[in-house]
């Protein structure tokens, strides 16, 4: 079979490179997913705008590069560990600021997280040094071959780990006691308050739980990334165009928003250009804002 | 006593509007809080159960004070409150927001048996059981607020214009419901701007104008009241 690419009319791809763009735009949108849907969840919760999520995504992929530098742990095998680290920075960041702008103005709250994100960029690069750094030699490496069909092993397990977490957190909000806490306080706060649910407590597990994904995806993100303290600043541009997407505060939609940018990014890339890939991604997400405000779905 | 407040004074930040409220309510009793709209009768309730900060007086549970408590606390003090405007969680199912109710220890623990009661207090609820809570209409979804309160086992159990936009035929259910409720031992402290509505169901009843008490009294007493009727009918 023969596709057509836009620029260059005249040149011809196989259907390979099609599926092959798809599979992998599949895989890289489960990342964008993860770490879209835990900006969704502290925005649905609380009606605050993380804009350091993708600086807490840069800080785990340097807790998992550490790790195997350090101690020789595998990212595959730290997850648990840059995980609880994760969420123990989300407790942090709620008790020690979040709580206290709660009700301050909307400006005032957009600086403190923003002002978040510079001071931890700063951080890492202070510490780490700007370099580009990468991890040698992880437990999963290569690539492998189905039907024509090359996959990144590393790629496949992370898309694989992130789904099984969206599977996990999927099941954690809708079908435990807290998790139906955690949807109640974000539905109505003061409603949640009156019946006895601890809702500042809700919202410093938001945090912990958000961050704990973003951790998930930062781990696996290390073992076939660069990892440098500008890293995050794509995603996190990226995740907030599938929290748009997806709606705010849902996270099937943003599990479907993620996919969806993954797709449109890696199918963009090869049938039109490359350098073309954002521009695509932002144009999708212009076309959904100006048709559907409110996202492609619902809350929850 | 089960609830007692003494002299609660409550502002919005420099804006005053709560002026020395005596209120009490003893156990099994309903009394009802009156008075023309903006007058402070939600802001009193929105007090005891912590939403706003007391400025000055106090608030007393069982003759303890509960200035300070969180919020979160207080339902398991055995005080449910059913907000201004039902605010059930409107995407939760029906069963979702009844299993909520029961949060705090003690009402968690009896769970089961307290959702059959609710459930034979509100058959229709029991039919809604998984449809989505924004899903009902305002009739049903004022039940499902009640019923969650209920599900909360309290002492006291305070509501919020119970009545507000709901059909004569409803009203007539709604107070049926009520007159049960009382039957069990559960006070009820309830705000409603129907005059002769709420002092046909209360035992007792308070008149706030602009944040001060008006006049207080047993229920026979202020139907013929001078006061309330300059407060309600401005004659
Ligand atoms: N969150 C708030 N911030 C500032 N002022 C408020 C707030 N809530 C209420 N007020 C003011 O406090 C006064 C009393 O309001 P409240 O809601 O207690 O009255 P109400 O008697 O319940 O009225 P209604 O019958 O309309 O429900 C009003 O003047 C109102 O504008
Ligand atoms: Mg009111």
């Amino acid at each position: 079979m023969c596709v057509k690419l836009l620029p260059q009319p005249d040149i011809c791809m196989s259907s390979d490179v099609i599926i092959q763009a798809i599979v992998s735009g599949l895989l890289m949108g489960l990342i964008y997913a993860l770490v879209a849907v835990g900006l969704s969840l502290i925005f649905g919760l609380m009606e605050i705008v993380n804009f350091a999520h993708g600086e807490f995504l840069m800080l785990s992929m340097f807790f998992s590069f550490w790790l195997w530098v350090l101690v020789g742990l595998d990212p595959l095998l730290s997850i648990p560990l840059v995980a609880a680290a994760l969420a123990i920075c989300g407790f942090a960041t709620h008790y020690g600021i979040v709580r206290h702008i709660l009700k301050a103005p909307m400006l005032a709250q957009i600086c403190a997280t923003f002002g978040l994100a510079i001071a931890i960029r700063s951080l890492a690069q202070f510490l780490w040094t700007p370099d580009f750094r990468t991890i040698q030699d992880p437990l999963v490496a290569g690539r492998i071959e189905i039907g024509g069909i090359f996959i990144g092993q590393p790629q496949l397990v992370a898309g694989l780990v992130c789904l099984t977490a969206f599977i996990g957190l999927w099941l954690f909000v809708s079908r435990t006691e807290t998790g139906l806490a955690l949807q109640a306080t974000a539905q109505d706060r003061e409603a949640a308050a009156v019946m006895g649910i601890p809702t500042d407590r809700m919202f410093a597990l938001g945090w912990a739980i958000g961050l704990a994904c973003v951790a998930v995806a930062g781990s696996m993100l290390s073992a076939f990334y660069f990892v440098f303290p500008d890293v995050g600043i794509n995603f996190a541009l990226l995740a907030f165009v599938a929290v748009a997407l997806g709606g705010f505060g849902s996270i099937m939609g943003s599990l479907a928003a993620g996919i969806s940018i993954g797709l449109v990014e890696s199918l963009g890339g090869v049938l039109i250009s490359p350098s073309y890939k954002s521009l695509i991604v932002f144009g999708l997400y212009f076309a959904v804002v100006l048709i559907r405000p409110t996202g492609l779905f619902g809350r929850y | 006593m089960l609830l007692e407040l003494k002299n609660l004074e409550v502002a919005y930040g420099d804006y005053q509007v709560v002026w020395g409220v005596s209120l009490n309510v003893d156990e099994g009793e309903v009394v009802t809080l009156l008075g023309p709209n903006g007058s402070g009768k939600s802001t009193v309730l929105n007090t005891i159960s912590g939403l706003v900060p007391v400025m000055r007086g106090d608030i007393l549970v069982s003759g303890a004070s509960i200035i300070g408590r969180p919020t979160h606390h207080r339902a398991g003090l055995g005080i449910a409150h059913v907000l201004e405007r039902r605010r059930v969680f409107p995407h939760l199912t029906v069963q979702q927001n009844l299993l909520l109710g029961a949060w705090h220890r003690e009402a968690r623990s009896k769970r089961d048996a307290t959702i059959a009661k609710v459930a034979s207090m509100f058959p229709i609820l029991r039919d809604r059981a998984n449809q989505l809570a924004n899903s009902l209409s305002g009739g049903e979804q004022q039940m499902l607020a009640l019923a969650r309160g209920l599900m909360a086992m309290p002492r006291l159990l305070m509501v919020d214009e119970p009545f507000l936009g709901l059909a004569p035929q409803i009203v007539e259910q709604m107070k049926d419901i009520f007159e049960n409720i009382r039957k069990t031992g559960i006070a009820i402290l309830f705000i409603e701007q129907n005059v002769r509505l709420a002092l046909s169901m209360a035992d007792r009843g308070y008149v706030l104008e602009s944040g001060r008490l008006a006049v207080a009294g047993e229920s026979k007493s202020l139907v013929n009241d001078k006061t309330v009727r300059k407060v309600f009918l401005g004659e």
